[in-house]
């Protein structure tokens, strides 16, 4: 069938009483050559929907421009299945945005009928996505670690009526729950400390059939994607059984903080122990008095807090595990249950009590557990260890004595091998250096995954050695799709965050699987059927998109080309934007959909006295940011031309040269947050953007241009009316620049 | 054991936290205060406390029983609530403080002609007396309780304010000679009488 | 409409020539306007105020007030027990609090009771008088009997403490309480809203003990109500009444000011505007003289 062209043109919501609405039915037949153009007074009702739906069944229209409101207005009603589609945006775009008044209506015209030029030149440039459904794709799911965050998350999949490969490394499931005595209240009145459920729960994996156990049993090798990971279990004995499953769980926990690095604080010495000592001495007690390890009953019990943690000194966790406080109020309890004549005295320096904890501090309040906000500076053991403190409300230098000693050390990520330290190793050792494939090969064994991905073996971390997920708008996503990271391996957690975690990557895994087997993109994109192919013919093999896939989605292959992995693509076009001799595109997003907009719009005369700038905004912030200024009627300036983007990791610098080349006055990108408080749907693309537009000084300046007319700038989506004096600023200061130079030449 | 070590091992004990939940009014919610130090910021005479109510809790905790009980702070209370409804956990905390001062007076431990602390007991035996306030042989016993010539100064200090209030009918001078009295004076000499008894041998006072 | 009938506790300040006897003639002035009838507890005693604490202890303390209340069982069956001083009411509520919730108090107070020949059942209800105003008599009804409305007078409402806090009058705020700006709006007058020390601390009983330190108090007090612009000071409670109107000269020596602002309770007010004389009203028992309001009186 061939391309048919079609736009629709809305003169509703007050449109075509602020533009002159058959002027730009014009311009989509003469400069957008749209074979058909209709207007309608109101598109997204039945009559207009109908109509629209009609040119597809009988005017066999297969490609059609929407110029009416914002892309995110109105989605189900303009919803056409088979169809390629882009949408000008004269609503939110043009009619709230532009000042109202005759005198504007010249420049409302002007960036009305550019917006119509726009989305008849993308829409020519698309093609609607065939979609790949895979009629083998793995529905199993594999989850690593059987802790409580792992147990929790293959019950949660089995209940929900998908199966389950588990695998621990040690020969029984409960990992560090197993070791306690009690768990913090997790149920009303979150009063006293309850049963961990760890043995319910094995019984309960070992009665699931749809739940595969692999004890003593480590994971050898990850190839593949999501749908249809090979796994290699590698078991105890040396024998290896292979899995295939179509997405993972990583639930592999942490390990506590060595001790033995904290000497001031007795860290080895007899009679201090920490947490996990504690709940050892409290299991062998078994509800009778608790002795330490030379037999001699605890009297007396100091507790410190923060042992090895918020450090600020750099030696030691910087961060604050979160538990620990319940924890020691926990175990003080076992203390004070037993006899309550036990003196148990918590040090603390802020009291951190997640969720229902503060009713389990008051009921150890209760029960006669001292609290001191005090510093420990130094422990010494023995038979009647010491405590040297600060006492930070009475502000007084002190030291008590007692029985027992019991640190609260932090939590230590289980999440393999960090690739920051892995990749120069790797390059390295690619380069021929022995010492370097030798070093790689033994890090190779420390890996929780060994995954066969071309960046690495596990997932990235982010800080302090955790999975990178971020923790508001994606948890449990990693920076690999379909592998989701569930429990203290992303970020330091108790039981109860854990178990709620790994209910979270369980959904989140189930809908990988799902996703994989139709072809289908996961967040933020989700449902995108399209994927990103290459030209191999123009390649030159560069390696930059490889390198800088946030999702590790490339490989290589034999012959170093790239080898994308559509199932671990996540659609942001980051590769796209990377690549420098623009072969890789999506068929509904490319160098070309957004290089003819750029090229479309109509750049007036230098004596007209009208800039043009270039915005390329974010889809997931930026462009709503500002689809919420036009919803709220700020004004911004008429001179701008704005073309959502994947992400900001998407634009390539072409885009930027053609733009300058075309005589725009100036280029605006706008991004999500980047760096270590990210914000970016797509992790690091919008840290690539701005590290890329630092190098294209050089590019402007060969083209005799200011490197201030590109700016690269940082959007939160609740910055509507932060965005407006943005874009009237920049407009601003371009104006102070003067008109660029290379007007006339484009 | 040493000396030095022995003083520690009194320290951050349950000792003292116990004396004051078994005999200071709403005592056992000492141990629920978290430190958050909104009392300490509510009070109006703040600043002229040596001790906030949170570092007097935290001090017991810390089993400093002199020091509390020898403290100036618990006397500086007027009274004026503000710590309890800001107290985000909710301890009584005005009645706290009273609790302690009047078992420090008790015990004999509460500063030495701290002026609340005799204004206070001056008080109580004024109402005890009659059953209701004298309000003038109240404030003559308070003017002269540094003595004649204190009192003289005081009270002469004070005097235009005392015949702005004869004037007015709200002070009557002749209220020296006895003033507004209960009937049943010995039933609530009694009833007094009984309920010290009482919470003398509750709490281990000499009567 | 039926007669409203209460138990009445004046408190040793409200006796005859006592610190607060004027608010005793007002209160009366003002009940018998809004026919209500007030009786008092027959042989009623001090509530030990806020300083009892010191040599009381708590258990004669419940005592001494637990006998109020069994006198008002006894003789005033079924009657709510209204103050109208804010130490009395709040020594009166601690107590049945306290009493209510503790079986083990309640028994040792009945055990000293039982000395003077009583005992209290633990059915007693104790009110302030402001509740009475706005819970039984209610805005409107406070209203029906203004003949002379306050125009043209401007009030701070100085509520001070222990009418506040820690029961406070129901609905309203311990930090911004409305109330009594919302009775001066209601007999004609303008509240000064902007206000800012009305609920701070006077001192209290501590204006003997500790005068400089309450005088401070006192002075931010009077001093605030200057800059918002009001005439006068409007006052539920006794205690703050005397200390803010007593002190006022001293404080003018001390820190040079030019004080001179009267402070009355709401009681006068209401029944200035209900039509009463300058003696109806206990205006002449003002140390310092309400002029404007007296000129009300004599229209």
């Amino acid at each position: 069938m061939a391309d048919k062209f079609a736009a629709y043109i809305c003169s509703g919501c007050g449109i075509g009483d602020a533009m002159k609405v058959p002027q730009l039915e014009a311009i989509a037949k003469k400069e957008g050559k749209m074979a058909v153009v209709k207007s309608h007074h109101f598109l997204c009702n039945a009559e207009g929907v109908q109509m629209i739906k009609d040119d597809i069944a009988n005017e066999e229209v297969t490609h059609i421009c929407i110029a009416a409101c914002s892309r995110r207005a109105k989605t189900e009603a303009f919803q056409f299945d088979g169809v390629a589609m882009s949408r000008a945006n004269l609503r939110e775009g043009v009619l709230w945005v532009v000042a109202a008044g005759k005198e504007h209506d010249e420049v409302r015209q002007e960036m009305a009928a550019d917006y119509v030029r726009m989305g008849c030149a993308e829409v020519k440039k698309m093609k609607q996505p065939a979609g790949n459904v895979k009629e083998s794709s793995s529905k199993r799911i594999l989850v690593v670690g059987g802790g409580m965050s792992g147990m929790t998350a293959a019950l949660e999949i089995a209940d929900t009526g998908y199966e389950v490969v588990l695998v621990e490394k040690s020969g029984a499931l409960g990992g560090m729950a197993a070791n306690l005595w009690k768990r913090q209240p997790f149920k009303a009145p979150y009063a006293e400390a309850q049963d961990t459920g760890v043995a319910a729960m094995v019984a309960r994996i070992a009665a699931t059939p749809a739940i595969k156990v692999h004890l003593n049993s480590t994971i050898g090798d990850t190839s593949g994607a999501p749908g249809r990971f090979i796994i290699q279990v590698a078991q105890e004995s040396g024998a290896v059984v292979e899995e295939t499953v179509g997405a993972i769980v990583q639930a592999t926990g942490f390990s506590t903080y060595d001790m033995a690095k904290l000497p001031e604080l007795g860290g080895g010495q007899a009679n201090v122990v920490d947490q996990a000592g504690l709940e050892a001495l409290a299991k062998k007690a078994n509800g009778g008095a608790i002795k330490r390890a030379d037999g001699k009953e605890v009297k007396s019990v100091v507790f410190v807090q923060c042992a090895g943690q918020r450090d600020d000194t750099g030696t030691h966790l910087s961060y604050c595990s979160g538990h620990c406080c319940g924890t020691s109020i926990k175990q003080a309890t076992y203390f004070k249950d037993q006899n309550p004549d036990i003196d148990t005295v918590i040090m603390y320096q802020d009291l951190r009590v997640p969720g229902m904890g503060e009713d389990f501090y008051r009921s150890a309040q209760q029960k006669g557990v001292i609290f001191s906000k005090s510093k420990a500076s130094k422990v010494t053991g023995g038979d009647s260890c010491n405590v040297t403190f600060k006492d930070l409300i009475l502000d007084e230098e002190n030291n008590i004595s007692a029985d027992l000693v019991v640190l609260a050390t932090g939590q230590v990520p289980n999440a393999g091998v960090d690739l920051e330290a892995w990749n120069p190793i790797v390059t390295a050792a690619e380069g021929g250096n022995e010492e370097a494939k030798v070093q790689r090969d033994a890090m190779r064994t420390t890996s929780v995954l060994k995954l066969n991905y071309r960046q690495g073996p596990d997932v990235p971390q982010f800080k302090h050695g955790f999975a990178d997920s971020h923790f508001i708008c994606f948890p449990y996503e990693t920076r690999r799709t379909g592998i989701y990271a569930a429990g203290p391996v992303r970020r330091p957690m108790d039981i109860l965050q854990s178990t709620d975690d790994a209910t979270g990557a369980a959904l989140k895994a189930i809908q990988a699987v799902e996703n994989a087997a139709v072809g289908r993109a996961a967040h933020p994109r989700s449902g995108d059927l399209s994927f990103p192919t290459a030209r191999l013919e123009g390649c030159t093999q560069c390696k930059r998109c490889t390198v800088e896939c946030p999702f590790g989605a490339i490989d290589e292959d034999e012959r170093r080309f790239p080898k994308f992995n559509e199932e671990r693509c996540r659609r942001c076009g980051t590769c796209m934007g990377a690549c420098p001799v623009r072969v890789i595109s999506f068929e509904n997003y490319s160098v070309d959909t957004v290089g003819s907009q750029v090229k479309a719009v109509s750049v007036p005369e230098e004596d007209e006295e009208k800039p043009r700038i270039l915005v390329l905004a974010c889809e997931n912030d930026a462009y709503p940011a500002l689809d919420m200024a036009g919803l709220a009627r700020m004004t911004y300036s008429a001179f701008v031309r704005v073309i959502p983007v994947r992400c900001l990791g998407s634009v390539n610098t072409i885009w930027i040269t053609d733009a300058m080349n075309s005589g725009y006055d100036g280029v605006m990108m706008m991004g999500c947050k980047k760096g270590d408080e990210y914000q970016c749907h797509f992790v690091k693309g919008s840290e690539l953007a701005h590290y890329r537009m630092s190098k294209i000084g050089d590019t402007l300046k060969q083209l005799g241009l200011e490197p201030e007319r590109v700016q690269t700038t940082e959007v939160a989506i609740t910055d509507n009316a932060r965005v407006v004096k943005m874009i009237n600023d920049y407009v601003a200061e371009l104006e102070k620049l003067g008109p660029s130079p290379m007007k006339g030449f484009g | 054991m040493t000396t030095a070590n022995q003083n520690a091992v009194e320290r951050y004990r349950n000792n003292f936290l116990k004396e004051v939940e078994a005999n200071v009014e709403e005592g056992d919610m000492v141990k629920m205060c978290m430190q958050c130090g909104v009392c300490a910021g509510s009070c109006p005479l703040g600043p002229h406390w040596e001790h906030s109510p949170q570092k007097i809790f935290m001090m017991i905790r810390a089993g400093k029983r002199e020091e509390v009980l020898s403290s100036d702070s618990m006397w500086m209370c007027t009274s004026c609530y503000n710590c309890i409804v800001r107290c985000p956990r909710q301890l009584p905390i005005t009645h706290i403080m009273h609790g302690l001062a009047n078992y420090a007076h008790r015990l004999g431990l509460a500063p030495k002609g701290q002026p609340t602390r005799e204004f206070g007991t001056l008080f109580w035996n004024n109402l005890v007396k009659k059953g209701r306030v004298n309000e003038l042989t109240l404030t003559i016993g308070h003017y002269f309780k540094d003595g004649i010539a204190a009192g003289i100064k005081t009270g002469l200090a004070m005097q235009a304010v005392g015949l702005g209030m004869v004037k007015a009918k709200r002070l009557n001078p002749m209220e020296i000679f006895g003033g507004h009295a209960v009937k049943d004076l010995k039933g609530f000499h009694a009833m007094v009488a009984k309920a010290q008894e009482i919470e003398a041998k509750k709490k281990g006072f000499t009567a | 409409m039926a007669k409203k009938e209460y138990a009445f506790y004046p408190g040793c300040s409200s006796q005859l020539k006592a610190s607060a006897s004027n608010y005793l003639t007002s209160v009366n002035s003002m009940c018998e306007k809004l026919d209500v009838k007030l009786t008092e507890i027959p042989d009623w005693n001090c509530c030990g105020a806020s300083v009892g604490y010191a040599e009381g202890g708590e258990l004669p303390r419940l005592a001494i007030n637990a006998r109020n209340f069994a006198l008002a069982e006894t003789h005033l069956p079924g009657q709510d027990i209204v103050a109208t001083c804010a130490a009395c009411w709040l020594g009166s509520r601690e107590t049945k609090e306290r009493l209510d919730h503790t079986s083990q108090l309640m028994k040792e107070t009945n055990e000293a009771l039982a000395a003077a020949g009583l005992n209290y059942k633990g059915d007693v209800n104790i009110r302030h008088m402001v509740e009475v105003l706005i819970e039984d008599i209610g805005y409107d009804g406070i209203k029906k009997p203004v003949v002379k409305p306050l125009e043209g007078l401007k009030f701070a409402g100085y509520i001070g403490c222990q009418t506040n806090r820690p029961f406070g009058i129901a609905g309203e705020s311990f930090e911004n309480p409305k109330y009594l700006d919302q009775m001066v709006e209601t007999l004609g007058g303008e509240a000064m809203t902007s206000y800012d020390q009305k609920v701070t601390c006077c001192g209290g009983a501590l204006a003997f003990s500790e005068p400089e330190k309450s005088q401070k108090q006192i002075k931010d007090i009077i001093e605030s109500a200057y800059d918002s612009g009001a005439q006068m000071l409007v006052t539920p409670c006794p205690l703050c009444q005397a200390n803010t109107e007593v002190y006022q000269s001293e404080i003018n020596k001390k820190y040079g000011t030019k004080f001179n602002m009267p402070v009355l309770y709401y009681s006068q007010l209401m029944t200035v505007a209900y039509g009463g004389s300058i003696k109806e009203a206990g205006l002449d028992g003002q140390l310092i003289r309400a002029e404007a309001l007296e000129k009300i009186c004599g229209k």
